[in-house]
C-alpha cells in the first residue's frame, strides 16, 4: 500500500476504529494502569488472538471450533518448553539426580531429555513451532474432517473431544509435560528476566504489536476474494463447490489460520503470565474463547478484541467478589447474546451507534466544505468497480 | 445440428449405461443419451423419474453406481465436483442458490473462473477484465442496475437469473438448468425464454422443465424419462404424439 492510500485508509471510518483501539491499548491503558494491571490486560489480549481467529473460522466461514484451546495451548507450551530449558541450567538444577533437565522430569524419574524437547533449545525453532505446530495439527484435523465433509455440530464436537484428549494426555504424561501443574517457574528469555516490571510492560507492548499484525492479516484475508468465498461457503457450500472451488481446501486454510493466531496468543500468554498449564487448553477454556468471540460479535474482527477484553475484565471483577457465580453469569451472557443480539457488541454498535456517527460525521463534513464528495467510508450503495470492496459486514 | 463426422460422431456429452441405486432403488437405470455441441436438450418426465438425479450424476454431486459419462472426451465419473466444473460443466440448482450475504457484483465475481485455488483467491485482483466480464454478464441477465445490491434483496426470478449469470461467467461448454422458470411470473418466464435463447447461441444446454409451452419454445430435442429410463426421445412433436408419453406424463 502506498503512503497516500495508507493515510487515506487511516482517515476512513474503519481506519479510525483501528486507530481508536491502538490509542486505547498503546496510550490510554498504559497511562492509567500499573504494571500489574497492564500485565493482566496483556493476558486478556492474548485471548483476543484466539477470538480473531474464531471470527474468521466461525463467524465468516461458519466452522465452529470448540477446541481453540488446543492451538492456544500448543503455542503456549512451545514457548514454555523453550523457557523451561533455559531455566534448567546445570547450575540451577545441580541438586537434581539428573542435572540439566527440567525439574518436573527429575521428579518423575526421567533421566534424559525426551527427543521432542531437544529442538526447543533453539529460540528460532521455538518461534517457528509456536505457529507451525498448531497449524500442523489444524491441517491434519482439517484434512481428516473437511475432505470427508464432516461439518457443523459434528465438527464442533470432535474439536471439543480433541481438546479433552489433549488435556488428558498432558495431565497423564507428567514426566514429559509437567502434568496438571503445567510448566512453571519460567524466568528468562535469552537472559532477559521476564518477571520484572519493565519486562512485563515491554511484553505488553509486544503483545499489542503482534495483535495488530494479526488484525491486519485477518483484515487482508477478509477483504480478499477468499474472504468473500468463506462468507459464501457459510450459507451456500454447494454453490461454492459447483462454482469450481475445492471447499475443503478453503476450510482447511481458514482453520489453520485460526490455529496460527491462537498459537501466537498462547505463546504470548506464556510470556506474560510466566507459566502454562493444561487448564488453558481444555473444554471450558475453549468454550470461553467462543464466548469472547460471540459477545464481541462473531462477524467483526475488532469486535472480537473488545469481546475478549470485556468478558475477561468482567470475569476478574466478578470472580473476585462472587467466584461461584461467575460460570452462571458467563452462561447467561452467552445465552443472552445468542438469543438477543446474535452479532454481539459489534452488531449493536453497527445498528445503534453507527447511525449516530453518520449524522455527526455528515453534518460536520457538510459545514466544513459543502461541496465535499461523499465520504469514502460510507457504505454507500454506489459500487466503484475498481476499488469498491463493499462487503456487508465490515467493522 | 452441428457438423458430425460420418462415423464417429463428436458428441459433447455421451452418457452410457448410467445407473445409480439408493439402497437397492434404481433412481437412474441403465440410461444412455447423447448431446451434440450447441444443442438444447430438455428432459421432461413425471415426478420421481430421475431427472434431477441425472444432473446430479453429471455434475458429480451424486456418484454413479455404474456407467460412464464422457464430456468432451473426458470421463467425468472419476472427477471431483470442482474438477468437473473446471472441465466446463455448469449446474444450476432447482431452488435459487445465490450468495445472499454478497452483492450481485460479488456473486458474479466469485464465480469468475480465475483464482480458484486458496492462494489464487488470496491474490485475486478485481481488474478491468473481471469488471468487464461481470458487467457483460449482468447485462445479459437483466441485472445491470442491481450490481451493487445485496443478492438477498432480489426477487425470486432475479435470483434465478443471477444464478444463471454465475454459470455464464464461468464460460462452461455445457449448462445444466434444473427447472429455470419454476415459480416465475408470466413476464419473468418470457424474459427467461429470451435469456435462454441468447445463451444457447454459444452453449450446449441441458434443461429440466415441466412447462410444456416453455419446452416447445426452446428445445431442439426432448428426452422423456420415466422410472429412471428413457421413455422416448426426439422432437417436441414426436414426443408429444408418442402414446407412451401421453400415457405416463402428458395425460389426456
Amino acid at each position: 500500500m502506498k503512503t497516500s492510500s495508507l493515510m487515506k485508509w487511516f482517515a476512513s471510518r474503519e481506519g479510525l476504529y483501528y486507530l481508536g483501539l491502538a490509542a486505547l491499548l498503546v496510550i490510554i491503558l498504559p497511562m492509567f494502569l500499573d504494571s500489574f494491571r497492564l500485565n493482566m490486560v496483556g493476558k486478556y489480549l492474548t485471548y483476543a488472538f484466539v477470538a480473531v481467529g474464531l471470527v474468521m473460522c466461525w463467524g465468516k466461514a461458519g466452522i465452529l471450533s470448540l477446541g481453540q484451546g488446543i492451538f492456544f495451548g500448543l503455542g503456549g507450551y512451545c514457548m514454555a518448553m523453550f523457557l523451561k530449558l533455559e531455566a534448567s541450567t546445570l547450575e540451577a538444577t545441580a541438586i537434581q539426580s539428573t542435572p540439566g533437565i527440567p525439574d518436573f522430569m527429575d521428579w518423575n524419574q526421567i533421566t534424559e531429555l525426551p527427543w521432542f524437547w531437544e529442538p526447543f533449545h533453539s529460540f528460532a525453532f521455538t518461534l517457528f513451532a509456536v505457529i507451525g505446530v498448531p497449524m500442523l495439527l489444524a491441517f491434519i484435523i482439517g484434512l481428516a474432517m473437511f475432505t470427508r465433509r464432516v461439518g457443523g455440530v459434528y465438527f464442533a464436537i470432535i474439536t471439543q473431544a480433541i481438546a479433552a484428549i489433549l488435556t488428558i494426555l498432558i495431565v497423564g504424561q507428567q514426566g514429559f509435560t509437567g502434568g496438571i501443574n503445567g510448566i512453571t517457574d519460567l524466568q528468562t528469555l535469552k537472559g532477559w528476566d521476564i518477571r520484572s516490571d519493565e519486562a512485563r510492560t515491554t511484553l505488553y507492548f509486544i503483545c499489542v504489536g503482534m495483535l495488530f499484525l494479526v488484525l491486519f492479516v485477518a483484515r487482508f484475508v477478509q477483504d480478499s476474494k477468499l474472504g468473500r468465498i468463506l462468507v459464501a461457503m457459510n450459507a451456500q457450500e454447494m454453490r461454492v463447490r459447483f462454482s469450481g472451488y475445492d471447499v475443503a481446501a478453503f476450510k482447511i486454510f481458514v482453520f489453520c489460520l485460526a490455529a496460527a493466531f491462537a498459537g501466537i496468543g498462547g505463546a504470548l500468554f506464556t510470556l506474560l503470565v510466566g507459566f502454562m498449564s493444561p487448564s488453558f487448553i481444555g473444554i471450558v477454556a475453549s468454550i470461553e474463547m467462543v464466548i469472547f468471540c460471540a459477545l464481541g460479535g462473531r462477524l467483526s474482527i475488532l469486535g472480537a478484541v473488545y469481546g475478549a477484553l470485556l468478558v475477561n475484565v468482567a470475569k476478574s471483577g466478578f470472580s473476585e467478589s462472587f467466584p461461584e457465580l461467575w460460570p452462571f453469569a458467563m452462561g447467561a451472557l452467552f445465552i443472552g447474546v445468542v438469543l438477543a443480539f446474535p452479532n454481539g457488541m459489534a452488531g449493536l454498535y453497527k445498528s445503534y451507534v453507527m447511525p449516530l456517527e453518520d449524522k455527526i460525521f455528515k453534518r460536520n463534513k457538510g459545514e466544513a466544505k459543502p461541496a465535499a464528495p461523499k465520504p469514502t467510508t460510507e457504505k454507500s450503495d454506489d459500487y466503484d468497480p475498481m476499488t469498491g470492496n463493499y462487503s456487508p459486514e465490515k467493522s | 445440428m452441428s457438423a458430425a463426422n460420418s462415423k464417429d460422431k463428436d458428441f459433447l456429452l455421451a452418457v452410457e449405461g448410467l445407473t445409480v441405486s439408493f439402497d437397492g432403488f434404481k433412481a437412474v437405470d441403465d440410461l444412455s443419451f447423447y448431446l451434440d455441441p450447441k444443442e438444447i436438450r430438455v428432459i421432461i418426465g413425471p415426478n420421481g423419474a430421475g431427472k434431477t438425479t441425472v444432473l446430479d450424476l453429471i455434475c458429480g454431486k451424486t456418484k454413479a453406481s455404474s456407467g460412464s459419462i464422457k464430456f468432451d472426451g473426458k470421463e467425468l465419473t472419476k472427477l471431483k465436483e470442482h474438477q468437473i466444473v473446471h472441465s466446463g460443466v455448469g449446474r444450476k440448482f432447482q431452488t435459487p442458490s445465490v450468495f445472499e450475504d454478497l452483492t450481485v457484483f460479488e456473486n458474479l465475481e466469485v464465480s469468475y473462473p480465475k483464482g480458484h485455488s486458496v492462494m489464487g483467491a488470496l491474490a485475486f485482483k478485481r481488474d478491468a477484465e473481471v469488471v468487464a466480464a461481470v458487467e457483460e454478464v449482468a447485462k445479459t441477465i437483466f441485472l445491470t442496475d442491481a450490481l451493487n445490491k445485496s443478492a438477498a434483496s432480489l426477487s425470486h426470478g432475479q435470483k434465478q437469473w443471477l444464478e444463471i449469470g454465475m454459470l455464464l461467467i464461468q464460460k462452461p461448454a455445457l449448462l445444466m438448468l434444473d427447472e429455470p422458470v419454476a415459480g416465475m411470473s408470466v413476464a419473468e418466464r418470457k424474459k427467461t425464454a429470451e435469456l435462454l435463447r441468447v445463451i444457447t447461441k454459444d452453449h450446449t444446454v441441458l434443461v429440466i422443465e415441466h412447462d410444456m409451452q416453455f419446452v416447445g419454445d426452446i428445445a431442439d430435442r426432448v428426452t422423456v424419462m420415466h422410472q429412471g429410463k428413457v421413455l422416448s426421445e426426439g422432437s417436441i412433436e414426436h414426443v408429444k404424439s408418442d402414446p407412451k408419453v401421453i400415457e405416463v406424463y402428458l395425460g389426456h
